[in-house]
């Protein structure tokens, strides 16, 4: 039913191509650089022995504001491919219909091939950059993970097109405080278990420290065989320290 | 001091809002304050942004009033050839999908918050809620314009999945009354639209038949009555 409606919408378009155009697409400013309204924050991305492990939590951000707490900012994308995003979720939102329309002519090729994570990666990373020259970016930081015939892929592009690989990634504070934990505990063999906790570690420190983050979370894994993407799911924290009870004994009121 | 009281009657209209669309079993309820105003000076105090957009597709507009006017038009437009074309009522997530294109292409340009709600044979009752910037999200309930900042909290505690139609009137109703209570850019009167199977109602809910919060005092045709009532008390030495 979903793809007859988004059919329907296609006929409303063609039908009226050249005037809705000029309404439904922008092609005036001749310079002009956004301001992002609902935003994501971080994404965490690790290979693991059997593949990818991706975590984001699901807020939406409307400036100070947490507007929304169920934001999926982790999706599929054809057989083979994660993508996670942090920044704004309209152009997020963008981005998935962006990739609908290349996995599906992809499949219309029918030629048993399919598009793996580097070749989304590297899509993407000329989408972005393409944007950031006209000085209309795309206002995210994408993390795409996938395997493909047996080789891992873990890679991200930003707003400026700026694009890597690695073992781990991460995009906003997860660079400042994901990246150094898993500098120290990642390793090319971890367990689907370990990656687990190791990301949870990560998420729960996230969870302190970064003022737009929200305790609900999905973790996503993608092997050879399929993806999963988690239900939601929240993690305890902890706060019952000794030195939490009375921090401004002897220094009233400092902090 | 002075230069603000006169404020500017020239500033483009804005509706400071309060906007809210909820889902109960079986349909929809949409709820709007009545307030437009220009800087400081209330242009329109009985304002009406619930919109319609087809028989069963309504929407709250807040933002600025011209770019939610415009986008509404727009979308009616579009929505009322797709209708022709598809011989069937437009689904509720076909016109949210089109107030999003508008909204997400032009964002730029435009200022305005849309809360989308309706019913449809498919789908049953929706609410899609497209903030500044064209995200669009599906929410069991959704709030928007200036005055929903006061209405977080109080959604957070008082919504329930599956409440009754005259539940979810009540709650918009008393949401939309507190937001007023609060928010200088919200005001008047509160107006709610239902939406389900059976078709649309319209309710109207003048300021003095709201409830009274904090700090808020009744009201009186005079100081001569309250005077002249049994226990004369007011004038203090």
């Amino acid at each position: 039913m979903g793809n007859v409606i988004t059919l329907m919408e296609e006929s409303v378009l063609s039908t009226h191509k050249a005037e809705m155009d000029t309404l439904l697409t922008s092609k005036g400013d001749s310079q002009r650089t956004q301001y992002p309204y609902v935003t994501g924050t971080s994404v965490i991305g690790i290979k693991y022995k059997d593949g990818i492990l991706m975590a984001a939590d699901m807020g939406g951000s409307y400036g100070s504001t947490i507007r929304y707490k169920s934001v999926e900012r982790i999706k599929q994308v054809g057989k083979h491919s994660l993508i996670g995003a942090s920044g704004e979720i309209s152009d997020f939102q963008e981005i998935l219909k962006y990739l609908d329309e290349l996995i599906l002519h992809d499949n219309m090729w029918d030629d048993g091939n399919s598009l793996g994570p580097k070749e989304v990666h590297n899509y993407l990373t000329r989408v972005m950059y393409n944007r950031r020259n006209k000085f209309d970016p795309l206002w995210n930081s994408l993390v795409i993970g996938g395997v493909k015939n047996g080789h891992k892929y873990l890679g991200s592009v930003s707003m400026i097109g700026v694009n890597f690989e690695d073992d781990h990634i991460a995009t906003g504070f997860g660079n400042h405080l994901a990246r150094p934990i898993l500098r120290e505990e990642w390793r090319e063999d971890l367990s689907f278990e370990e990656g687990v906790k190791i990301l949870e570690k990560c998420m729960r420190n996230l969870l302190y420290r970064d003022r737009s983050a929200v305790n609900k979370i999905q973790i996503a894994k993608i092997t050879e065989e399929g993806l999963t993407v988690s239900q939601p799911y929240s993690l305890k924290t902890f706060w019952n320290f000794a030195a939490f009870q009375n921090p401004t004994v002897g220094a009233e009121g400092s902090w | 001091m002075d230069r603000d009281a006169t404020a500017d009657v020239n500033a483009p209209h804005s509706m400071g809002t309060t906007i809210i669309g909820v889902t109960y079993n079986g349909g929809v309820i949409l709820g709007a304050d009545s307030r437009t105003s220009t800087g400081l000076y209330v242009a329109n105090r009985a304002s009406d942004k619930i919109t319609q957009l087809t028989d069963n597709v309504y929407i709250c507009r807040s933002g600025s009033a011209a770019d939610s006017q415009i986008v509404s038009d727009y979308v009616r437009y579009f929505l009322h050839q797709h209708t022709i074309q598809l011989g069937q009522p437009a689904t509720v997530k076909v016109a949210a999908n089109l107030v999003r294109l508008l909204s997400y292409n032009n964002k730029n340009m435009l200022q305005t918050g849309i809360i989308v709600g309706g019913w449809d044979k498919y789908e049953g009752g929706k609410i899609y809620g497209i903030p500044l910037g064209g995200t669009i999200l599906e929410q069991p309930f959704a709030i928007g314009g200036s005055g929903s900042s006061y209405l977080y909290g109080f959604f957070d505690q008082a919504w329930k999945e599956g409440m009754t139609k005259d539940e979810a009137e009540q709650l918009v109703v008393k949401a939309v009354s507190l937001a007023i209570a609060r928010d200088g850019a919200s005001g008047g009167v509160v107006r709610t639209v239902t939406i389900n199977s059976e078709g649309v109602t319209r309710n109207f809910y003048p300021g003095d038949t709201l409830p009274l919060w904090h700090d808020e005092v009744e009201a009186h045709d005079s100081l001569l009555d309250i005077l002249n009532a049994s226990n004369p008390e007011p004038m203090s030495t």
